[in-house]
């Protein structure tokens, strides 16, 4: 049985990609066999932090032309064989592929793989209406930042107006040290504003940043980020995993200063 | 709050956002864009002028929340503040 899964949140930069990126590769890893499809038409991207640009022949727009078969637009992940990308057209628009063109290629893909995931381009236009047509099951991504949840409320109530009703919460780039001294939305302030279930949470971690720039992913390094998205891919799969403790080491200074702000 | 809050008055910019937050999605819920609320305003404010003078400055309407008896805990409700200058005879 294969699952269906779009990574959306609304707003763009809140880290769709990434998030993409790092659970198929977390998935990958636990031996599952993953494609991920960038969804986002004329704004390619997941291929880049995959590190897979080079390796780009046909895309997703070939594919639903006709101009190749799906195998052959299909790109082996470096690391992990089990992992493929479906890349998006760089020089197309939103308007190359409709939902129901979406539906006939994962039912296609079904046949191959054990998760399909949909990297959703931001919006609640044609790409996203693309990218959620074949969805079995939704996960949000947001920041903790008032626009963010703003537009992550308006697309849960989307996915459930077609029809998709399994949704979970990424709270993506949370910083405790800003949480602690409430000038950050903690975790419980989001999942109860949205009141939707809470997958999992990754800190805002810099080495994000570096894996990006070499095309890595993060998932299952020793990395803060990295053990977070690997906690996320369990509980995708089903497993029952508490939500970890995403504090920093605390300094001495930040301790003693602590004391006096308890009460 | 800790004792080094006594001298910082303002509120966390967390709770900010939340509050902020919670009023937005109320009104984003219900589907009532600005420019609803102004004609809903309007309409309203023609309607009981008829009978008395209201302060228009101090007038406030808006889309909050209210617990209500049903399965749902927090509905919307329109909340309107209309001080009234003079009732007409």
């Amino acid at each position: 049985m294969s699952e269906v899964i779009v990574i959306t949140s609304g707003k763009g930069g809140v880290g769709k990609t990434t998030t993409t990126a790092n659970l198929g590769t977390g998935l990958a890893q636990l031996n599952k066999k993953v494609v991920l499809i960038d969804t986002d038409i004329g704004l390619r991207n997941l291929d880049v932090v995959l590190g897979l640009e080079n390796r780009i022949v046909y895309n997703l727009v070939d594919v639903v032309e006709g101009n190749c078969r799906i195998k052959q637009a299909l790109i082996k992940d470096k690391k992990y064989p089990e992992l493929y990308l479906l890349p998006s057209a760089q020089t197309r628009d939103k308007s190359s592929v409709s939902p129901e063109q979406m539906k006939i290629l994962v039912e296609e893909l079904k046949d191959e793989f054990d998760y399909i995931i949909l990297d959703c381009p931001a919006g609640i236009e044609q790409g996203f209406k693309n990218a959620i047509a074949s969805a079995d099951r939704a996960i949000v991504v947001t920041n903790p930042e008032v626009s963010a949840i703003r537009d992550a409320d308006r697309i849960v109530g989307l996915l459930e107006a077609n029809g998709i009703n399994k949704i979970d919460l990424i709270v993506n780039k949370i910083r405790m040290d800003m949480v602690k001294r409430g000038d950050m939305m903690s975790i419980d302030d989001v999942v109860d504003i949205l009141a939707i279930n809470l997958i999992g949470a990754v800190p805002d971690d810099e080495n994000i940043v570096i894996s990006t720039n070499r095309g890595e992913p993060v998932a299952g390094t020793d990395s803060r980020a990295g053990k977070a998205y690997m906690n996320i891919v369990r509980r995708i799969m089903g497993e029952d995993i508490p939500l970890e403790n995403l504090d920093v080491n605390i300094g001495f200074w930040t301790k003693l200063s602590g004391l006096f702000k308890k009460n | 709050m800790g004792l080094f809050d006594i001298f910082n008055k303002k509120k966390a910019s967390s709770n900010v956002a939340k509050d902020r937050l919670k009023l937005l999605l109320v009104s984003d819920r219900s589907n009532c864009n600005p420019e609803i609320m102004e004609q809903i305003k309007n309409d309203i404010i023609a309607v009981i002028s008829k009978y008395m003078e209201i302060d228009l400055e101090g007038l406030d309407i808006q889309i909050t929340q209210t617990d209500s008896d049903g399965p749902n805990g927090k509905v919307p409700a329109l909340y309107a503040n209309i001080p009234i200058k003079e009732v007409k005879h």
